[in-house]
């Protein structure tokens, strides 16, 4: 008798825990402002082409999401202890995430660019020009660690917690070169101060061990079903055209 | 030597997070983090002195400007009283171009001005308290000796004042050690810094932080050490016999 009630408690159990994973809407984690990839409007509402693309995604799959917002630090770190069930943040795929995370298929691959004053005498990021200048770079990002390996023992890399203290600093002269994801490059610097800072040494994808495979949503190890939900709705969206009309939106009319 | 280079390469073979690289990385906090502490202090502790002693001025004129000063640095937290001295300079129309640029460029010396200033007007109090505590007898007595204000402060007040705001001053050393921890926010790779950098490389909290907290402690464990010496030594005599 006893293992018959108990057997009925544990279904009930069971069915109770399945009824609310069902229910339960999804949290993206979104670590902000990163224009054009995710920002706040002046209205207090996220945007940004991952925000747009995230909530597409969400009524292709027709599950309900829920952005949370989360300081790149210890975004990974959130995800794996629950806080939200992915991030969608301009994360890029490669190897070290790997072993924490599991990655959609990418779903956006961004150049890196160096970006200077449009005074300055920089022309190109080759080790010898930047000899004794200082490196604006975000910290933990994969430009942090192409700039320290590559030019650590030559230039100053100052690494910063957010883009917004960098272009500030950028702004201040305090910085000869920062290195920052093309498009977000674009948007802070190059749109918003027009003609005031320039591109050098064009667009950076290579090497890949530095560069991986463009930008991923990441999920926990475990959650595959909800990774291939996604996929396939991402799969669904390139083919509808409703992932092209948020690119224009967001990169004008010339892909990368 | 070579024995020495040759255990410590042992010692790193198979961590893929302290490498001899990422040590570096902490090497240069901890000195960056010892230098900006112990010039804070040091050049803290000088204003604070004359500072303590006017504070108990009884002209207004020299008490209310050091209570202000004292009372928004008391009152205002670490973090924010940085931010404006390194992202809000840059606002001042022209700044670039004064001598003042060739201070406030690098990250450092905004830091040291932040932390001096803070810990300045802490120590100030800590000090007032002290000299406003001397006994009064010793003060009578002072007097009937025929002492000049000066003299008096010199030899009788201050000596004993500094014996008594040794165990409050000991605090502040130690909160000042912790409290440089937010010098990385503008980009001074100190020990913090060092740890968030290895942390945001390698995913790897536990590591990065456990260690540099580590060396928080050694360093704090070694100003306990100091500061109870001092005691032992200057307050000898407030002991009981035998």
């Amino acid at each position: 008798m006893k293992k018959l009630l108990s057997a009925t408690l544990l279904g009930a159990a069971l069915l109770a825990g399945t009824a609310q994973a069902q229910d339960e809407t999804v949290r993206l984690a979104v670590d902000i402002p990163y224009e054009p990839m995710e920002y706040r409007l002046p209205s207090g509402e996220l945007t940004g082409f991952d925000i747009e693309l995230g909530n597409a995604l969400c009524a292709e799959i027709g599950i309900d999401c829920e952005w949370v917002v989360q300081g790149w630090d210890g975004i990974i770190p959130g995800l794996l202890s629950r806080k939200y069930d992915a991030i969608m943040s301009s994360m890029t795929i490669n190897d070290q995430r790997r072993q924490q995370v599991l990655f959609s298929d990418p779903y956006f691959t961004p150049p890196s660019a160096w970006f200077v004053p449009a005074s300055s005498d920089i022309r190109t990021p080759a080790k010898e020009t930047l000899e004794g200048k200082s490196i604006g770079v975000q910290r933990g990002t994969l430009q942090d660690n192409y700039a320290t390996d590559m030019y650590g023992d030559v230039a100053n890399v100052k690494r910063y917690s957010t883009a917004g203290d960098m272009v500030l600093d950028m702004e201040s002269d305090r910085l000869d070169i920062v290195f920052l994801d093309f498009p977000v490059g674009k948007s802070t610097l190059l749109d918003s101060e027009e003609g005031n800072y320039k591109v050098v040494g064009g667009m950076i994808t290579e090497p890949k061990k530095y560069f991986g495979d463009g930008f991923g949503i990441a999920f926990r190890q475990r959650d595959e079903d909800l990774a291939q939900q996604f996929n396939d709705a991402l799969a669904t969206l390139k083919e509808n055209g409703t992932y092209d009309e948020i690119f224009e939106k967001y990169f004008g009319n010339k892909k990368q | 030597m070579q024995q020495l280079n040759a255990w410590f390469t042992d010692l790193l073979a198979g961590n893929e997070i302290f490498t001899a690289n990422t040590l570096g990385y902490y090497a240069d906090g901890l000195a960056t983090t010892v230098q900006l502490v112990f010039l804070s202090l040091i050049i803290g502790l000088l204003l604070a002195v004359p500072m303590a002693i006017g504070r108990g001025s009884s002209r207004p004129w020299i008490k209310w400007p050091i209570f202000f000063y004292t009372y928004v640095f008391r009152g205002t937290p670490l973090l924010i009283q940085l931010y404006i001295i390194y992202y809000g300079v840059v606002f001042v129309e022209g700044i670039q171009d004064t001598w003042l640029w060739l201070i406030l460029e690098e990250p450092f010396y905004p830091a040291l001005i932040a932390f001096t200033l803070n810990t300045a007007a802490y120590t100030t109090e800590i000090f007032r308290g002290a000299i406003k505590a001397t006994n009064k007898g010793e003060i009578e007595a002072a007097r009937a000796y025929g002492m000049s204000r000066a003299k008096m402060m010199r030899r009788i007040i201050l000596p004993s004042a500094f014996r008594r705001a040794l165990p409050a001053y000991g605090n502040e050393v130690i909160f000042m050690l912790h409290a440089s921890a937010i010098a990385s926010v503008v980009t001074i790779m100190d020990l913090t810094g060092a740890a968030r950098f290895v942390y945001a490389r390698f995913y790897a909290p536990f590591d990065a932080f456990l260690f540099v907290a580590a060396i928080y402690l050694c360093l704090t464990f070694g100003i306990l050490y100091l500061f109870r010496y001092l005691e032992k030594r200057l307050l000898a005599h407030l002991r009981p016999q035998n």
